[in-house]
C-alpha cells in the first residue's frame, strides 16, 4: 500500500476529473450514509423509528442494557467470540506453521481442504452442523456454535498466519537448533515473535467473524443461546423497536474499534519492517 | 517420514481432525441425504424384501400386500410411520392417506388381504404404485435432486414439469439473475472508487479508505437492518421525499427485489473496492506515461492498456461477490418479497418450516455444485485466481 500516488500525465483539474471525484464521493456517500442514519434514529425519543425525531434521548440505550435478553445475548456472543478466537488462533497458527515446515506433495490440496468453510455457502455449513450437532447431544449448546464458529473462522487465521510466514528467513531456524533451542523454544522466541502481526490478525478476523455470525446460530442457538446478530433478528421479525437501531449502533462502534485495532496491527508491523499482515497471499 | 515431516504432521493433525469431524464428515453426511432412500426399507422392512424379489410386472405377491398393511399397522402404533408417510406422500400427494386408511382398516381385512385392499381403494390394484413403492426400497433414489431440477422419477422414465408447476429451475435462475446483476453494478460502482482511491494523495486515500472499510468491517446483519429501518414505509427515505413534495404518498420500498438490490450491492461493494485497489495501487504511471509520450489519445490509453492491466483486480472482486451472492440468505430474507429469495432460503424453509431434509439436502448439493462450477471456471478463465486471497 505505500508508495506516492502517480501523476498521470494530465494531472489538472479537467471536467473528467471532476466528474470522476463527484462520482466517487457520491458511491462513497452511499456507503456510509446508512450507517451514519441509524445513528440519529437510536437516539430518538419516540416510539418509532422516524426522522426528524421528534426529540433526543438516551431511553434506547437504556432499554438495551437494562434487558435481560439484549444483556444474555452480548455475553453470549463475548463468550462465543473469545472462545472461538482462541481456539481458531492455536490451531490455525499451529497448522500454518506445520504446512510452512512440511517437506510433503499435496500442499496445495491440503491447504484447500481446510479453508473449504470459507468458500462453502453458508447456509450449506449451517443446515450441516444443524443435523449432526444434534445427533452428537450439541444442538442448542454454546458448546455447538464455538466448534462451529472455529471451523467457520479457522481459514482466516490459518491464510494470516502462511502468508507472514512467507517472508520467514528459514535461516532464522537453523540458526535457533545451532545454538541449542529445541522446536518449541524455537517456535516461541524466534518465529513466534517475527509473525505475530499476522496471528494478531487473524485472531481479530476470528472474533470478528464469529461475533458477525448469524446464519449458523439462526439453526443451531435456542432462546437462552442467543447471540447478538440472532437477537437482534429475532427483534426484526417481531417488533421494530427503536432498542434495535441502540443495538445496531453499538455494533458498528465495536466494528469501528475492531478496524482501528487492525489498522494499529498493520501500521506497528509496517513501522516495524515485518510483512504486512493480511491473507493476501 | 524425516523428523520435519513428523513434527509437521504434528502440528497440522489438530486442526485437520476438528475440520474433518466437525465440518466434512457432517457436510458429507447431509449432502448424503440428498440421495439417501431408507425410510422405506427401515420401517417396512419384510415389504421391502419381497418387492426387491418382485419382478415390477402386474401385480407383486399376495404376501406383499398382507406384509405391507400389517407393517404399516405395527409402525403406524409405535408411532414410527412418520418418516415413511412423508417421503412416500412428497413422491405423490395423496398416498399418506391412502396407506393411513389401509393401516386402520388392517384388523377388518379378511383374508385375502389383497383382495379386500383393492375393494378398499382400486389404486391398491394398479402395478404403476408398486412399482413406485419398489422403487423407494432404496436404497438410493434421485427423487430429490430431480424435483430440485423440477423433474420427477416415473415408471416410464423422467418427467418434466410443465412451465406453470416449474419451482426450482426459476429459483436457480432468479438466484443466477440475482447475484449477477449485483455483481456487474459492485463491478461498475467499484472502479471509479478504486481509481479515484489509488490516485490520490496517500492522506486523502486513506481517508477514502476508511470509508469503504467500516462498512466494510460492519456486520451484514448491522447493515441489513439499517437498510430494513430507511426503507420502511415512515422511514426517512420516505420521509424526505414527502417533505420535498417528489411524492405524493409513501412509496413502497421493503419488501422488494429494488430492496434486495440496494441492500446487497451495498453489502458487497467493498468486496469488489478492495481487491481492484489493490491491483490498481501496483500498476507503475510508467506504463501510461509511456502510452501517452507515443501519443495515444486518454480513451485509448484506457482501453488498451489501462483496463486490461486492473482485469484481474475487476475479475477477483467480481468473482468474490458472486460467490457471496449466490449463497445470500438473510438480506433478501429481510429485505425481499416472497419472489425475491434465493436458493438459501429455500434450504432453509426445508430445514426448518417443511422438514424435508432430503430436498434440503438436494438443494444445498446443487448449491454447492453451483459454487465449485464457480471457482473452477474462475480459475480457467481468471489467470492466478486463487479463492481466498481477496480479503484485506
Amino acid at each position: 500500500m505505500a508508495g506516492t500516488a502517480p501523476s498521470s500525465p494530465a494531472r489538472k483539474l479537467s471536467a473528467g476529473r471532476l466528474a470522476l471525484a463527484l462520482v466517487t464521493a457520491l458511491i462513497l456517500l452511499f456507503l456510509v450514509a446508512p450507517i451514519v442514519v441509524v445513528f440519529p434514529l437510536s437516539l430518538s425519543s419516540g416510539e418509532l423509528l422516524v426522522l426528524p425525531t421528534p426529540g433526543y434521548s438516551l431511553r434506547w440505550y437504556e432499554d438495551f442494557f437494562t434487558s435481560s435478553r439484549w444483556l444474555s445475548a452480548t455475553w453470549n456472543s463475548f463468550v462465543v467470540g473469545i472462545a472461538t478466537m482462541i481456539l481458531a488462533t492455536l490451531l490455525g497458527t499451529l497448522a500454518a506453521f506445520g504446512i510452512f515446515l512440511g517437506r510433503f506433495p499435496g500442499k496445495a490440496l491440503l491447504l484447500a481442504i481446510l479453508s473449504l468453510p470459507m468458500v462453502t455457502p453458508v447456509i450449506v455449513t449451517a443446515i450441516a452442523m444443524y443435523f449432526s450437532l444434534s445427533l452428537v447431544g450439541l444442538g442448542s449448546t454454546l458448546t455447538g456454535l464455538i466448534l462451529a464458529h472455529t471451523v467457520l473462522s479457522v481459514p482466516f487465521v490459518l491464510l494470516t498466519v502462511l502468508a507472514s510466514l512467507q517472508t520467514f528467513d528459514q535461516n532464522l531456524l537453523r540458526a535457533a537448533a545451532s545454538l541449542g533451542a529445541n522446536p518449541a523454544i524455537a517456535f516461541r522466541r524466534v518465529v513466534l515473535p517475527l509473525i505475530a502481526p499476522g496471528v494478531a490478525t487473524g485472531a481479530l478476523f476470528a472474533f470478528a467473524t464469529s461475533f458477525d455470525e448469524l446464519i449458523v446460530a439462526l439453526f443451531i442457538a435456542s432462546p437462552g443461546q442467543f447471540t447478538l446478530p440472532r437477537q437482534m433478528y429475532a427483534g426484526l421479525r417481531e417488533f421494530l423497536s427503536p432498542t434495535i437501531a441502540a443495538a445496531a449502533v453499538l455494533l458498528i462502534l465495536f466494528s469501528v474499534l475492531l478496524l482501528a485495532l487492525n489498522e494499529f496491527i498493520r501500521k506497528r508491523a509496517q513501522a516495524r519492517g515485518a510483512s504486512p499482515s493480511g491473507p493476501t497471499a | 517420514m524425516s523428523r520435519r515431516n513428523l513434527l509437521a504432521a504434528a502440528l497440522i493433525a489438530p486442526l485437520l481432525l476438528l475440520v474433518t469431524l466437525s465440518f466434512l464428515v457432517p457436510l458429507g453426511a447431509t449432502l448424503y441425504r440428498a440421495v439417501d432412500d431408507s425410510e422405506f426399507s427401515t420401517t417396512l422392512p419384510r415389504t421391502t424384501a419381497l418387492l426387491r424379489a418382485w419382478d415390477g410386472k402386474d401385480l407383486p405377491p399376495d404376501e406383499a400386500f398382507a406384509a405391507i398393511v400389517e407393517e404399516l399397522r405395527n409402525a403406524q402404533q409405535n408411532q414410527e410411520a412418520g418418516a415413511v408417510l412423508s417421503r412416500l406422500n412428497f413422491e405423490e400427494t395423496g398416498l399418506r392417506s391412502l396407506l393411513l386408511q389401509a393401516a386402520r382398516a388392517s384388523a377388518r381385512l379378511a383374508p385375502p388381504v389383497k383382495d379386500g385392499l383393492i375393494a378398499l381403494n382400486p389404486r391398491w390394484g394398479e402395478p404403476e404404485l408398486w412399482r413406485m413403492f419398489k422403487r423407494a426400497t432404496g436404497p438410493w433414489t434421485s427423487l430429490y435432486l430431480l424435483r430440485s431440477l423440477d423433474m420427477r422419477p416415473t415408471d416410464k422414465g423422467i418427467v418434466h414439469a410443465g412451465a406453470e408447476d416449474a419451482v426450482f429451475l426459476p429459483l436457480f435462475w432468479r438466484t443466477f439473475e440475482i447475484s449477477l446483476i449485483v455483481t456487474v453494478i459492485c463491478a461498475l460502482l467499484a472502479y471509479p472508487v478504486a481509481y479515484t482511491l489509488s490516485i490520490l494523495p496517500q492522506g486523502w486515500a486513506n481517508a477514502g479508505m476508511m470509508l469503504v472499510l467500516i462498512p466494510f468491517w460492519t456486520s451484514i446483519l448491522v447493515r441489513t437492518t439499517a437498510w430494513f429501518i430507511i426503507l420502511q414505509r415512515e422511514g426517512p427515505i420516505n420521509a424526505l421525499l414527502l417533505a420535498f413534495d417528489i411524492v405524493n404518498q409513501p412509496l413502497t420500498m421493503i419488501f422488494t427485489r429494488f430492496a434486495v438490490y440496494l441492500a446487497m450491492v451495498h453489502v458487497l461493494l467493498p468486496f469488489a473496492i478492495l481487491p481492484l485497489y489493490g491491483v490498481m495501487k501496483g500498476i507503475k504511471p510508467d506504463y501510461m506515461r509511456a502510452a501517452a509520450s507515443l501519443g495515444a489519445p486518454g480513451w485509448r490509453r484506457f482501453l488498451r492498456i489501462y483496463l486490461p492491466l486492473t482485469m484481474p483486480g475487476v475479475a477477483a472482486g467480481s468473482l468474490m461477490v458472486f460467490m457471496l451472492s449466490v449463497g445470500f440468505y438473510i438480506t433478501p430474507a429481510l429485505v425481499g418479497g416472497s419472489g425475491d429469495q434465493m436458493v438459501s432460503y429455500f434450504i432453509a424453509f426445508f430445514t426448518n418450516t417443511s422438514v424435508n431434509w432430503g430436498m434440503a439436502a438436494a438443494l444445498a448439493t446443487l448449491l454447492m455444485a453451483m459454487t465449485a462450477l464457480l471457482v473452477i471456471v474462475a480459475r480457467l478463465i481468471v489467470p492466478g485466481f486463487r479463492s481466498g486471497n481477496v480479503k484485506v
